[in-house]
């Protein structure tokens, strides 16, 4: 028992003394006044390589076509849907922070929301370029569109993969309309902070001409409460559409039930690990410790662990399922999955995503940022492998021997691979400089609430004028 | 000063004091014309505004309804009526199939209108206002809170009005021009 840790010895979701004018200006200032200090030139200078590296790629899929990578029958779904699967779930966990945690009240929420959804925007916006260039024929993409054509072409509407097509645009864009008009109020400050013209007249427009009046905060929080409504919908509706991508194709290891349920759990821990995995950098690089603190690490890895819980059962029930069918193709897949040529995918899963997370049970360790941010990033890596073991070794030795075969990846798959993990942090990093990480007038009232004494209080310029 | 006065502006420190000195503003001082500005949302406020309900949700179900049953009808027109084709002797009405597209546009339409509301519902965007001539105001989205009653108040009149917000105790009251 003395082993845990009382609640109480965690500090408050918000250090006591925070006004609202240091709020505004802490924030602010990360965004307008800071330097731009070496550790982001270089962190951008290597994303805009990997971008480079996947603009290379890009064309050279173009040119050459699908036959640069390492795919061929019976594998004929690799890195690409892997890489897909891995994004569009890390995008999930952002959403469920800012929607699902806003309509239960979770006060914690509100330093995390902003960059969580920003990280979602990213998350889909890098996902979205997989299953397109997939296609073979990318240029083509737009007939999954139904529109009035010459040819009387209408999308198959009874194929999952055109219900993917309708989730993921639904999500992409949703998810950007909630995150923008969310961060109206914040850009707002930017503007009337802004320490010269040109910032100030950026910001000015981006922030609309917002001006916080009664009732336009009104129907503000009134849009925010029923599109949390809404997103949560969303996330387990799109991510369901994903999974049965899966499910409803007939291969043993994809034709299963389960897999709607089993994939929302494994996006949302790839997303609380991916929110923690820029969190904590986030939160010691822009010296957030008073918005951003050990109570927000801990209750994430609370929430990772849980969903780390979830997905466990997930692999416990498909290796119960697969001996209790007693179907033959469903217990050799099985095998093969465990102990076949592919095993140590099965086995890194495990190690990444059932064993190290157990650690998390233990408060010091969850106390600690740097244990925290070690283990979210094994389960980043583990959820990549965990997507790549369920396609590939579902496809390779399927229902006719004569047909087996083996993946492996070329340079392209790789290139890939790693330019979308450039192409993100681009973007992440860009946001980092020009937009406002955490979301100040959230904050505002949480201070507000939880400290009515002394949010209003003068800032420390005031008192010292 | 040619300029038309567009409002005065009292300056107060404090969300409460501003939800106070609304409603003092509508029940002593009988103004109508009055608008509040704060750093963030105060609960409350919309009860002493005496604006308790919005369209927006109103919108947002328009949406919702129309998006998802478009969506439903264009699949149901393209796969029985324009063009109808036999996928492995499935019904070319297959009724539960079409039913995610219709879902996700469902929730992208509710969205796409509630973005409309509150944008166009506020007269947003609306880069320039007179209120951004006040040095003052620049503190409205930061930690500061203002009342501005409206000349064409009824009960507008300059002193009287300017003697009213001194008694509520702000910071300070200043003079906004029309632009």
């Amino acid at each position: 028992m003395s082993a845990v840790l009382p609640r109480d010895t965690l500090p408050p979701v918000i250090a006591p003394g925070e006004t609202n004018a240091s709020i505004s200006a802490t924030i602010s200032d990360a965004t307008l006044r800071r330097p731009t200090g070496w550790l982001w030139l270089g962190g951008f200078g290597l994303s805009v390589l990997l971008c480079a590296l996947l603009s290379v790629g890009t064309v050279w899929l173009l040119y050459a076509g699908v036959g640069i990578f390492g795919l061929n029958i019976p594998v004929a779904w690799s890195f690409f849907i892997a890489n897909y699967v891995w994004w569009i779930a890390i995008g999930m966990g952002g959403t469920f922070i800012s929607a699902a945690m806003y309509l239960t009240r979770q006060g914690w929420r509100n330093s995390i929301n902003r960059f969580a959804e920003a990280m979602t925007v990213f998350a889909v916006s890098v996902s979205g370029i997989f299953p397109i260039l997939h296609l073979g024929r990318p240029w083509f993409f737009y007939w999954l569109f139904p529109y009035p054509d010459i040819m009387n072409l209408w999308p198959q509407w009874r194929s999952s993969l055109e219900w993917d097509f309708w989730a993921i645009l639904a999500y992409l864009i949703v998810s950007i309309l909630y995150w923008y008009i969310g961060m109206l109020p914040d850009l707002a400050t930017l503007r009337d902070r802004a320490p010269n013209l040109l910032q100030a007249r950026f910001y000015g427009l981006l922030s609309l001409g917002w001006r916080g009046e009664a009732r336009h905060w009104m129907r503000l929080e009134k849009f925010n409460l029923i599109t949390a409504g809404l997103a949560v919908t969303l996330v387990f509706s799109v991510h369901s559409m994903v999974a049965l991508d899966f499910s409803e194709g007939l291969v043993p290891g994809w034709h299963e039930t389960i897999f709607p349920p089993f994939f929302v759990a494994g996006a949302l821990f790839s997303g609380f690990a991916m929110v923690l995995t820029l969190g904590i950098p986030l939160r010691r690089w822009f010296g957030f410790e008073a918005y951003l603190t050990e109570r927000h690490i801990v209750n994430m890895a609370k929430m990772m662990l849980a969903a780390g819980l979830f997905v466990d059962y997930s692999y416990m029930s498909e290796l119960f399922t697969a001996f209790y069918s007693r179907d033959r193709y469903d217990l050799a897949m099985t095998l093969h999955r465990v102990f076949g040529f592919y095993g140590w995918a099965f086995w890194g899963t495990v190690v990444l995503n059932v064993v190290q997370i157990q650690l998390l049970w233990i408060p010091r360790v969850r106390r600690s940022a740097g244990a925290v941010f070690v283990i979210s990033l094994g389960v980043l890596i583990g959820m990549w492998l965990e997507r790549f073991m369920l396609i590939v070794t579902s496809l390779y030795e399927d229902f006719l021997p004569s047909a087996w075969g083996l993946f492996w990846p070329t340079f392209w798959d790789i290139c890939f691979l790693i330019g979308s993990i450039g192409l993100f942090f681009f973007m992440f990093l860009l946001f980092t400089r020009l937009l406002p990480v955490l979301s100040m007038f959230e904050l505002r009232k949480l201070a507000h609430k939880l400290h009515p004494a002394t949010a209003s209080a003068p800032s420390d310029v005031e008192a010292a004028s | 000063m040619t300029a038309r006065l567009y409002g005065l502006l009292a300056e107060f420190a404090e969300a409460e004091q501003l939800r106070a000195a609304v409603l003092r503003a509508r029940e002593e001082g009988g103004y109508v014309a009055i608008e509040a500005y704060s750093p963030f949302p105060i609960e409350g406020m919309d009860a002493a505004m005496g604006q308790r309900r919005t369209w927006l949700p109103f919108w947002m179900l328009v949406g919702a309804i129309g998006g998802g049953s478009f969506t439903y009808w264009l699949e149901w027109f393209s796969a029985v009526a324009n063009y109808p084709i036999n996928v492995g002797g499935r019904p070319t009405f297959s009724w539960p199939a079409f039913i995610p597209p219709a879902v996700e546009m469902t929730i992208l339409w509710a969205v796409l209108l509630g973005v409309a509301a509150v944008l166009l519902g506020s007269w947003l965007p609306r880069v320039h206002h007179p209120l951004f001539a006040s040095r003052a105001f620049e503190r409205a989205s930061s930690d500061r809170f203002f009342l501005l009653v409206r000349s064409y108040d009824p009960n507008f009149d300059a002193q009287g009005t300017q003697a009213f917000l001194e008694s509520l105790s702000p910071l300070s009251v200043t003079e906004v021009a029309e632009e």
